[in-house]
């Protein structure tokens, strides 16, 4: 056991993620069965698949928000599925991003956005608040700086979200349907703001049902199928899938 | 039958029903103070991991829900006295006051943590807060925001049933009533008098408590909405 010890200096090019031979139940229910890939610094996996493939789950192993039956999961040199890690450290290093935008509601954007520097990497308020500018400056939101969350629309309320992460300065980005929620006219602004990210060079993992946004951010496309990745390869394989399901599930859009 | 009402008598000793009137509110605002803090750690107690912890915190809860407020004060009072411990009727009263308000407030404070929906937690642990951190940022001041309409008119309710301390002889408000009417022979007139002090004291918390809420949660001051 060497939970305690600050994760080794990783080889420059070793993945960012990697998920090996991962395995996770909930109860009888098999969600991931083997689920292996990785991601290199400053990739952008896109997760596909079926509604109930797993998606969200691999996501949320990554960030230990579930614990894995088998396998294992290394993040920023961690290994996530040991039992002793540091969870806070490893979320230091990840940001998540969910459907549902989660900002606290009884407090302002620079206040949703300065409470995490602020409390967990101790820096001081003011340098938390010009912090705030600078990260809601890059998602196009800095004149919402003294709003609260309800004054906001949905899509500016999912762009605030992923500034509160980006203000934590993570090594890795994950996004769980971000734009899911949204009215179709409100999802094109969230999207732009993570090909900005991504043309930052920010590693990435995403789910999302857009399939024209997917082929145009993707590094790495992986497909879920049952708990499995059923085929996985560079954007073109949305283009020419060489799986039945993956044809099939391109062709419908879903 | 004419019936005649003379006030001057009750309201000559305005000095001592001022000074019931002072402890009354002294009794609950330190009832209050007290008992909100047991509250936030009750409601912690009762939602958070620990099997011991949360039975003690229900028990707690149920065994002051369960019997009435004279009877909890008659506890303290003769189980200080039988420890041989002695204690004016007024720490007694504030004891048993504290100690009733905290476990109604428990419940209050419980409900409004539980309201907090499971994804505001996990997006404050995403961004690496701490449990304690979470508790405090995420939780307890959003989730007392919910519910303090309902821990005001609690802790309003507190300050009405303190009347019942006059049966150990705290000198609070009824206390005083008492020995007026007894003192005047005026007695329905005392406890008009008195009566309308109590309303007053009900609007000076009602009041005190908007000013606190205004203070406490300033989404709620810009905005007037409801969280
Ligand atoms: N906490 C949980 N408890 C029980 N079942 C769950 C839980 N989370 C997800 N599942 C189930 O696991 C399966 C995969 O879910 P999920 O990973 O959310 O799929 P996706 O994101 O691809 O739609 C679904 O059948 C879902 O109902
Ligand atoms: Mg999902």
């Amino acid at each position: 056991m060497n939970a305690h010890v600050n994760p080794p200096a990783a080889p420059p090019n070793a993945p960012v993620v990697a998920l090996r031979n991962v395995h996770k139940s909930f109860g009888s229910l098999k969600v991931l069965d083997g689920v292996s890939f990785s991601v290199g610094r400053g990739e952008v996996t896109v997760l596909i698949g079926r509604s109930g493939s797993g998606k969200s789950t691999a996501l949320r192993c990554i960030d230990r928000f579930e614990t894995i039956d088998g396998g294992e999961i290394e993040v920023c040199g961690r290994r996530v599925d040991d039992a002793g890690l540091d969870v806070r450290a490893l979320r230091q290093d990840v940001g998540i991003v969910f459907q549902s935008y989660n900002l606290f509601p009884h407090l302002t954007i620079e206040e949703n956005i300065t409470l995490a520097p602020h409390a967990v990497k101790k820096v001081p308020k003011a340098e938390a608040r010009a912090l705030a500018a600078k990260v809601l400056a890059q998602v196009g939101l800095e004149e919402k700086l003294h709003a609260y969350p309800e004054q906001l629309s949905g899509g500016q309320q999912q762009r605030a979200a992923i500034a509160r992460s980006l203000a934590m300065q993570p090594k890795v980005m994950l996004f769980d349907e971000v734009t899911s929620a949204l009215d179709p006219e409100l999802t094109g602004e969230v999207l732009k703001v993570i090909e900005a990210l991504a043309a930052d060079g920010m590693t990435m993992v995403l789910v999302t049902h857009e399939m024209s946004f997917a082929r145009g951010i993707a590094d790495q496309v992986v497909f879920m199928h049952k708990g499995k990745v059923h085929e996985a390869g560079p954007a073109g394989i949305l283009s020419s899938p060489s799986t039945p399901e993956l044809a099939q599930f391109v062709g419908t859009g879903f | 039958m004419g019936l005649v009402l003379d006030f001057s008598v009750v309201l000559d000793r305005w000095q001592a029903l001022l000074d019931g009137a002072t402890l009354t509110l002294q009794l609950a605002i330190i009832a209050v103070v007290c008992g909100a803090t047991i509250g936030v750690f009750g409601a912690i107690g009762r939602r958070g991991g620990n099997v011991l912890v949360e039975r003690l915190c229900g028990a707690y809860v149920e065994a002051i829900r369960n019997t009435p407020l004279l009877v909890q004060i008659f506890l303290v009072y003769f189980g200080l006295s039988s420890l041989g411990l002695q204690f004016s009727a007024f720490t007694v009263a504030a004891v048993a006051l504290t100690i009733n308000v905290g476990a109604y407030t428990t419940e209050i404070m419980r409900a409004g943590f539980d309201s907090i929906h499971k994804g505001q937690i996990e997006a404050a642990e995403g961004l690496g807060l701490s449990k304690a951190q979470i508790y405090w940022h995420v939780i307890i001041w959003p989730g007392i925001e919910r519910v303090y309409p309902a821990l005001t008119s609690q802790f309003v309710l507190l300050m009405l049933a303190s009347s019942v301390t006059s049966q150990i002889s705290a000198e609070e408000l009824t206390a005083v009533a008492n020995y007026i009417q007894s003192e005047t022979y005026r007695s329905f007139e005392t406890y008009i008098v008195v009566a309308l002090i109590y309303v007053a004291l009900s609007f000076i918390m009602r009041f005190g408590f908007w000013l606190l809420g205004l203070a406490l949660f300033p989404r709620r001051r810009r905005l007037g909405t409801p969280l």
